[in-house]
């Protein structure tokens, strides 16, 4: 299974290095978007094959001058495996249905190196395969998100993006080096041998939040999320949004759980909670403040990433305080939460992409109604939008459920501090979720329904064909996951020991169970109970009322008749983007993000239409904006002065610099 | 024989339900009138008014799509499977097992959904203006609901409704300043929910106070019927879930026969015919606050919720 992982890694790097060759030709882009999602599928079959096989290992003939690479796949890495497929194949197969024509080179070239980049990463199993692979991924999908960079705003979130990319492996690389095993080995297993403890394991997991944590949007290093998911391509953005983060929290629970020891103190779990619902609630009042469609899913995404740190935390502090069976409840709910938020945020960006491409617009305001024009597209998202929005019996009600178990058993670690953090968090995660119900049906409202807010939005048109396939697989995986949680669950089971040391929370084929007798969730039972109640329901009113339905205008609240070029009616007299988020703009944002209101109202008898403006302030972004700009001023000015040195200045320096690298390395020899 | 008789409890407790939503209704405001000096319509008016409206044909929006159909069905089929799950007469009903607190609040939020969704579907400036502070509530409420349910969690161990009962029942929790911060959380928390004064006014139809009504402006005859008796059934539900936390005395035993039940039914009707007095009176008491003090009565009741389970977690420790 892993040799055809590898082989697979392999293949997709062909197919990059052919892709400026395929791109000349509608057949040639189609083929590489085919593989792509063959890719997918192949990876579903791994990550399958992973965690009911033996883990392997592989040690590659070539690599790095000091030794080979090594490969490994382990239940961890294939359960990972898992997201990676659903939102690669969905998005090949979206892809393969948007080939019209050549592409442009530059968009096909590093979409292969990408997927690739992610295998590698969870493939690794030693530093320096590892770095490689998540900075393959970084780049390749930098390269993504600058594609269209004759527009500005993209040009400012491929910076933003590389900045953070580049810090993230720097962090990575600090935190491999300090972690390193007897003579500065960087495979695993050497890694595993000499766990850090105290301020270096402190050190180490500070590191790893900076370097993984802020790829998987992790606040406060989430600005760039939000920028950069929705300047990419729509099937790249689902596969940014829905695998990519998972694979750099795939990074974190490596480090973590694997590479750090199972000897961890209660603390350490901490600073994941506390990031974990912290982005949990920015992303998800974020989400109800944004006005593009695509920006608010990203936002969403902070939010979901949030969730599954809150329960990676949980399970570290569990498993500190030899808590197994409930350390394995936490990491079941953030490993199924990772699968089941690919799939249906996979979903939402294709359904997004396909807005885009038949109404022409990712802006809420310039949307509305299509629920008539694309029918399709419309059900899936509703899919995924209920699935995001924790409703049963849907995918992200269940994990969302054990996660909620998770946290109100969270007192049993005995700290008082930690009894405190833990109420609290589960404060801030249910109003996280109850936060991203509101934002997905301000999503799904004013896209689908209401009336067409333009004429290009009354003009929809759907696609068919590989499209469709790819909104109606995400879709059926999300109500499928959401019905048999237990059955993933067993399956998921090695990867839970691996975490938690202890085997998964009591499932089966019908129930998720909380641990020791504690409460049960019964999915298909659910489903069959609010099915039947619904039939009930339908056949008593049935019964007694007369058939069918009447039509008539609807009550505008008393608006006059629209003028004649304005068939639909007055767009402006149903709810806007801004108008919906006002509520909790007001009751939360003002607080949180510096909201602000301002309406200018023209004086009576004065004619002009009167404004209202209204905006916000994510705090992280203004704080990066602020004095780093400054900083990095200040730094290249002391560096211009480098330039006016004369020659015997510039080899003093030079003679300088090599004394005290020499005497570095004397002095490490020493110690 | 005990399956059978849960089996059996719970389709009485289905059809106690389907007949008891309207009437707990109808007593409300019936009582409510009597209070303010009024003679009230009769109780069973809300279950004539919702068999009227069952006999007229819908009119809907010329725009309106599928959800305008099929939201009133789904808000009233997750309404009544929330509350079957909700213990009433009898303990260990065939549902028992599934009657999770959790489960319940995320039942409540489909129909809360579907209803913001049928809200918005026409386009119409009030549709969107009431999902959109529904939603908003709904945020603050959810988790002052679940922190409610951490204490209780906590106390019992699981967050599953009837071993929540028969902790409480058995006395051996006896009473604590977290219970009762727990319940007003609750308490503050079913007003919400069920758009009651002073969140909401749930006899108005002014146009700018109101939340619930304005997202079912546009509907009509049957369509309007079942969103009438989903918030019924709402209300009900939050009547039972307090009565079956915090006062589950009285229930026929789990697995007992139909004999016992009598002596169930009639607790329970003092229950709810109590919490119905205390909701009317406490309405008739004070005045509706305005849409945007809602936010602080909600946080309000998160921060005593969360009071509560801070308290508990001290005096654990201190005993």
């Amino acid at each position: 299974m892993l040799t055809m992982l590898a082989l697979l890694a392999g293949a997709l790097l062909a197919l990059a290095a052919a892709a400026p060759l395929l791109a000349r030709s509608a057949a040639g882009s189609r083929a590489l978007q085919a593989g792509t999602a063959g890719a997918g599928l192949l990876m579903l079959a791994g990550g399958v094959g992973g965690l009911i096989g033996a883990p392997a290992t592989l040690t590659l003939p070539f690599g790095p001058p000091w030794g080979p690479a090594r490969l490994a796949l382990d239940p961890l890495s294939a359960w990972f495996l898992l997201p990676v497929g659903v939102a690669t194949l969905s998005a090949g197969l979206f892809a393969l249905g948007g080939v019209h024509g050549p592409e442009a080179p530059r968009r096909l070239a590093p979409w292969p190196v990408f997927l690739a980049g992610m295998l590698v990463t969870l493939l690794a199993a030693d530093g320096f395969t590892l770095l490689l692979g998540f900075e393959a991924m970084s780049l390749a999908s930098w390269a993504l998100v600058a594609h269209d960079h004759a527009q500005a705003e993209n040009r400012r979130a491929a910076r933003l993006y590389l900045g953070f990319a580049g810090m993230g492996g720097l962090a990575l690389a600090l935190a491999l080096g300090l972690s390193g095993g007897a003579g500065g080995a960087l495979d695993f297993a050497a890694l595993r041998a000499a766990p850090p403890e105290g301020l270096r394991a402190a050190a180490i997991l500070a590191l790893v939040l900076a370097g993984a944590g802020s790829k998987a949007g992790l606040a406060p290093l989430h600005v760039w999320l939000p920028l950069a998911h929705p300047a990419a391509p729509s099937h790249v953005s689902a596969v940014m949004s829905g695998a990519m983060t998972k694979v750099a929290l795939y990074v974190v629970a490596r480090f973590v759980f694997d590479l750090m020891g199972p000897a961890q103190p209660v603390w350490m779990g901490a600073p994941l909670i506390a990031l974990g619902a912290a982005s949990a609630v920015i992303g998800a009042l974020r989400a109800n403040l944004e006005e593009d469609g695509k920006t608010l899913l990203a936002c969403s995404t902070i939010e979901n990433v949030g969730l599954i740190a809150i329960g990676l935390g949980l399970a570290l502090a569990f498993r500190g305080a030899d808590l197994p069976a409930l350390a394995a409840v936490a990491a079941a709910a953030a490993l199924l939460h990772a699968l089941n938020h690919a799939a249906f945020k996979s979903l939402l960006f294709l359904a997004a992409g396909e807005v885009l491409h038949g109404a022409g617009s990712r802006r809420l305001d310039r949307l509305g109604g299509l629920i008539h024009r694309m029918p399709v597209t419309a059900w899936a998202a509703l899919v995924a939008v209920g699935a995001a929005a924790a409703l049963p019996p849907l995918s992200g009600f269940a994990s969302e459920w054990l996660l909620l178990q998770a946290l109100l058993a969270a007192w049993r670690v005995g700290d008082l501090a930690f009894q405190i953090g833990a109420a609290a968090a589960t404060a801030l995660a249910a109003l996280a979720t109850a936060l991203a119900a509101a934002a997905m049906v301000r999503f799904w409202g004013l896209v689908f329904l209401g009336r067409p807010r333009t004429p290009r939005a009354a003009g929809a048109e759907e696609t068919g064909g590989a499209a469709r396939a790819a909104l109606l697989v995400p879709a059926a995986l999300t109500i499928a996951f959401g019905l048999l949680p237990g059955p993933l669950l067993d399956l998921a089971e090695p990867a839970l020991r691996l975490i938690a040391g202890a085997p998964a929370p009591r499932s089966g084929l019908l129930l998720v169970g909380a641990a020791e007798g504690g409460a049960r969730y019964w999915p298909i039972l659910v489903a069959l109970l609010l099915a039947g109640a619904t039939a009930l329901v339908l056949w008593q009113v049935r019964r007694r009322a007369p058939a069918g339905v009447a039509r008539g205008p609807a009550w505008d609240c008393g608006f006059i008749a629209p003028p004649s070029h304005l068939p639909f009616g007055d767009p402006a007299t149903q709810p806007s983007a801004a108008g919906f988020g006002q509520p909790l703009r007001r009751m939360l944002g003002t607080s949180l993000l510096a909201a602000r209101e301002q309406v200018t109202m023209p004086a009576p008898g004065d004619p002009r239409a009167a404004r209202i403006e209204a905006g916000f302030h994510d705090p992280a972004l203004a704080a990066l904006e602020g004095p780093l700009p400054r900083w990095r001023d200040a730094v290249a000015a002391q560096a211009e002065r480098l330039r006016d040195l004369s020659i015997r200045q510039c080899l003093g320096l030079s003679f300088g610099a090599v004394v005290l690298m020499l005497a570095l390395l004397a002095w490490m020899e020493a110690r | 024989m005990a399956v059978l008789w849960g089996i059996l409890a719970q389709l009485a407790h289905i059809a106690l339900l389907l007949a008891a939503a309207p009437l707990l209704t109808g007593v409300v405001r019936w009582l409510k009138s009597r209070m303010m000096g009024r003679r009230g319509p009769h109780p069973l008016q809300p279950m004539r008014d919702l068999l009227k409206l069952l006999r007229k044909r819908p009119v809907l929006a010329e725009n309106a799509s599928a959800i305008s159909r099929a939201a009133p069905y789904l808000a009233a089929g997750a309404a009544l499977a929330a509350a079957a799950l909700v213990p009433s007469f009898a303990r260990g009903m065939a549902f028992a097992p599934l009657a999770d607190l959790i489960l319940v609040a995320g039942l409540l939020a489909l129909g809360r959904v579907a209803m913001a969704l049928a809200g918005m579907d026409v386009g119409t400036p009030f549709g969107g203006l009431g999902a959109a502070r529904e939603m908003s509530f709904a945020a603050l409420a959810e988790p002052a609901l679940i922190v409610a349910a951490l204490t209780l969690a906590i106390l019992a161990g699981t967050t599953n409704l009837d071993a929540i009962g028969a902790a409480f029942r058995d006395g051996g929790l006896g009473l604590r300043v977290s219970l009762g911060l727990a319940l007003v959380a609750l308490l503050a928390v079913a007003v919400a929910e069920n758009a009651r004064i002073p969140v909401d006014n749930p006899a108005t139809h002014l146009e700018l106070t109101m939340v619930h009504e304005a997202m079912i402006l546009e509907a009509s005859g049957r369509h309007l019927a079942l969103w009438e008796f989903a918030a019924m059934l709402r209300l009900l539900l939050w009547l039972m879930l307090l009565s079956a936390i915090f006062l589950p005395f009285g229930q026929a035993a789990a697995g007992a026969a139909p004999h016992y039940w009598p002596l169930g039914l009639l607790a329970f009707a003092a229950k709810l015919g109590g919490l119905a007095l205390a909701l009317a009176a406490f309405e008739s008491a004070i005045a509706k606050m305005r849409v945007f003090r809602v936010p602080e009565f909600l946080g309000a009741a998160l921060l005593l919720g969360l009071l509560g389970a801070v308290l508990l977690f001290v005096s654990t420790r201190l005993t």
